[in-house]
C-alpha cells in the first residue's frame, strides 16, 4: 500500500507510573517509505511514545495500529515477527554476546535467512564484519550503534523505530549513521526516529513531529520545520534562524538547545 | 596432598552440579533461589524411587558400583522433578513475577518452599538416611598415595562432561544464546522476539536437570537425607559468589575452589572448622576482588 499509513497512533495516553501519564493523547501517522522524526523538549514523551508503540509500556487509552492491526493486542516479542523493529537509545546491543551472536538474535524470527541477512548487514556496515567475533561491549560507540541498527534490520522490519540513533556520537559519526539510515530507507524500510540532533535528522527526514507535554505540538514536512522560526529557536539553535533571516545578533535562545531525555 | 585434591574435586563436582541451577535462576530470574537445595534432594529421591522399582543392586558397570538402574533413573527423575519445578514456578514464582514482586519477596517464597520441600520428603520417604545400594566399594591408587573409588571417578567424569555439554549448549544453540541474551537484557531480548517465558521454562529445566544429577550422585557417594540439598546450599552460594554472581563459568570455578579449600582444611587438621576455613578464604578473596573471580565490576 504505497503512500498508505504504516503506523497510526490516535490519542494515546501512557506513562511509567500509574496516575502520572507522560503521553496525554498523542496522535501520529507514518506513511510507507517515509522517514519521520520526533522532536521535542525533555520530558515531551518522545521515547515514551516509541516504547508504548513497541509494547514495552502499556497503552492506557487510545489506539495504535500497525499495518491496520491493533498493536496493543500484541506482546512485545511478537512485534518483530509482524515487521516492527526497534532500536532503544541505550543498552541496545547485548554487550556480552559477540557481534555475530547479536545479529543472530536479531534474526531469531527468520532463522533460515540468517547467513544471507548477516552478509547484507556486513555489506552495509563493513566495520562490523571486521569485528564479527568481538564482544559487542568492546565496540566503539559508533560501531555499537551500527550493530544496534544492523541487529534490528536482521528481521527485515517494515518499520524501524530508532531512539536517538546519533546520541553520544561525534557529528561526523552521526552523519555516517544518518546516511546509512537513508540507505536503509531506500532499501524499503520505513523509519520513525526520535532525535535531539534536529537539524541533521530533519535533513534526511520527509516529515517531523514536535511533541510537547505528551501531545503533538507541531507537524509538517521536514523542510517547513527547518524553516519554522519556532523550531529554529527550540531545536536548531537560534543562530541558524538568525542567519537565515539576516539578523546576526547573538541570542539567549541558543541556550535552550536540546538536552538529554 | 594429592589425596585431598581428589577428595576436593569430588566434592566440587556435586557443588558445581548443584550450583549451575542456582546461578541460572540468579542470572535469568534475578533472585537467589533458596529452595534449590530441595530441588537437589527431590531429584535424588525420585532417582531412588526408580532404582527401587527396578530393584536395588541390579546390574553394575564394570568396577563401578552404581549400575544401569541409576543411569536409567536419571532421565526419569529429571523429567518428573522438572515438571514439579515448572508447576511450582507456575503456581508461585510466575504469580509473583506478574505482580512485580521484589527480590526479597521471591527469596522469602523460596524459603517457604524449601521448608515445605524438606517436610514433604520426610513425610513420604522418612527422615532416616537412604541408600541406592549397599555394596562395599573398592578404591584404587590413582596417583602414588592418592586413592579414589571408581564411582567417584565416574561422578567427576560425568560432571565434567555435563559442563562441557552446557558450554556448547550456551554458546552454540539458539536457546542457549537466547538465555544469555535474557540474562543480560530482558527488554532488548523481547524486542528481538525472544519469548522470555520460554527461556524461563528452559532455565528451570536445565537447572533442575543438573541438580538432579548432582543430588543423585551425592546420594550415591554419601547418602540420601531430606536435608542433603539444604546442607549443600551454603557451599553452592559460596561458589556462586566466589566465582562472580552472574557468570556461570565463574560458578563452576568457584565450586572447584570451594571443594578444594574444604578438603585442604581437613588436610591441615582443621576438619572440625572446615566450613569456617572455606568462608574465611572466600572473605579474603572477596576483599581483594569484591566482584568475584570472573565477575564484572558493577
Amino acid at each position: 500500500m504505497p503512500g498508505g499509513n504504516i503506523l497510526e497512533v490516535r490519542n494515546v495516553v501512557s506513562g511509567y507510573v500509574p496516575t502520572l501519564p507522560i503521553l496525554n493523547g498523542v496522535s501520529l501517522d507514518v506513511k510507507v517509505g517515509e522517514i519521520v522524526t520526533l522532536l521535542g523538549p525533555n520530558g515531551a514523551g518522545k521515547s515514551t511514545l516509541i516504547k508504548a508503540i513497541a509494547g514495552i509500556l502499556k497503552v492506557w487509552s487510545g489506539t495504535a495500529h500497525f499495518l491496520g492491526r491493533d498493536l496493543t493486542k500484541f506482546e512485545t516479542h511478537d512485534l518483530v515477527r509482524e515487521g516492527l523493529g526497534y532500536v532503544p537509545q541505550t543498552e541496545n546491543v547485548f554487550a556480552k554476546l559477540s557481534v555475530e551472536e547479536n545479529l543472530e538474535i536479531g534474526c531469531l524470527v527468520n532463522r533460515k535467512e540468517y547467513p544471507r541477512q548477516r552478509e547484507r548487514i556486513f555489506e552495509l556496515f563493513p566495520d562490523l564484519a571486521r569485528q564479527r567475533s568481538l564482544a559487542a561491549g568492546k565496540l566503539s560507540g559508533g560501531q555499537r550503534q551500527m550493530l544496534a541498527v544492523g541487529r534490528a534490520l536482521m528481521a527485515n522490519p517494515k518499520l524501524l523505530m530508532l531512539d536517538e540513533p546519533s546520541a553520544g556520537l561525534s557529528p561526523k559519526l552521526a552523519q555516517v549513521v544518518f546516511s546509512q539510515l537513508l540507505k536503509v530507507r531506500d532499501a524499503g524500510v520505513t523509519i520513525l526516529m526520535v532525535e535531539q540532533n534536529a537539524r541533521a535528522a530533519l535533513q534526511i527526514s520527509d516529515r517531523g513531529y514536535i511533541l510537547a507535554e505528551g501531545r503533538e505540538h507541531l507537524q509538517g514536512d521536514a523542510a517547513s520545520l527547518l524553516d519554522n522560526p519556532e523550531v529554529g529557536e527550540l531545536f536548531l539553535g537560534a543562530k541558524s534562524r538568525l542567519a537565515k533571516t539576516g539578523l546576526g545578533a547573538k541570542s539567549h535562545l541558543a541556550k535552550t538547545g536540546p538536552g538529554k531525555s | 596432598m594429592m589425596q585431598f585434591v581428589l577428595n576436593g574435586l569430588v566434592l566440587a563436582s556435586t557443588i558445581a552440579l548443584g550450583a549451575v541451577g542456582l546461578s541460572m535462576t540468579y542470572n535469568i530470574l534475578r533472585f537467589a533461589n533458596f529452595a534449590h537445595g530441595e530441588v537437589i534432594a527431590i531429584g535424588a529421591y525420585f532417582s531412588l524411587a526408580v532404582v527401587t522399582l527396578i530393584g536395588a543392586g541390579v546390574g553394575s558397570i564394570g568396577p563401578i558400583a552404581f549400575g544401569w538402574p541409576l543411569l536409567v533413573s536419571l532421565p526419569i527423575s529429571i523429567f518428573v522433578t522438572s515438571m514439579i519445578i515448572l508447576l511450582v514456578d507456575a503456581l508461585v514464582f510466575r504469580q509473583l513475577r506478574n505482580k512485580n514482586a521484589t527480590r526479597i519477596t521471591l527469596i522469602m517464597a523460596a524459603f517457604g518452599l524449601s521448608l515445605m520441600g524438606r517436610s514433604l520428603i520426610t513425610l513420604f520417604a522418612g527422615g532416616d538416611p537412604k541408600y541406592y545400594e549397599f555394596s562395599i566399594r573398592k578404591v584404587f591408587e590413582l596417583f602414588p598415595g592418592a586413592k579414589i573409588g571408581p564411582d567417584e571417578l565416574a561422578v567427576m567424569g560425568i560432571a565434567a562432561s555435563a559442563f562441557i555439554g552446557l558450554y556448547f549448549y550456551l554458546s552454540r544453540t539458539i536457546m542457549g544464546k537466547s538465555m544469555r541474551a535474557v540474562a543480560e537484557n530482558p527488554v532488548l531480548a523481547r524486542i528481538n522476539g525472544i519469548d522470555t517465558r520460554q527461556v524461563i521454562r528452559w532455565t528451570w529445566i536445565i537447572g533442575t536437570a543438573f541438580a538432579t544429577v548432582g543430588g543423585t550422585f551425592l546420594g550415591h557417594i554419601e547418602q540420601l537425607r531430606p536435608e542433603m540439598g539444604f546442607d549443600l546450599l551454603l557451599l553452592m552460594f559460596a561458589a556462586l559468589i566466589l566465582g562472580g554472581a552472574g557468570n556461570l563459568y565463574g560458578t563452576v570455578l568457584g565450586a572447584i575452589l570451594v571443594g578444594l579449600i574444604d578438603s585442604m582444611s581437613v588436610a591441615i587438621g582443621l576438619s572440625a572448622y572446615r566450613a569456617a576455613v572455606v568462608f574465611m578464604v572466600i572473605m579474603l578473596i572477596l576483599l581483594v576482588r569484591p566482584q568475584g573471580l570472573l565477575g564484572e565490576k558493577a
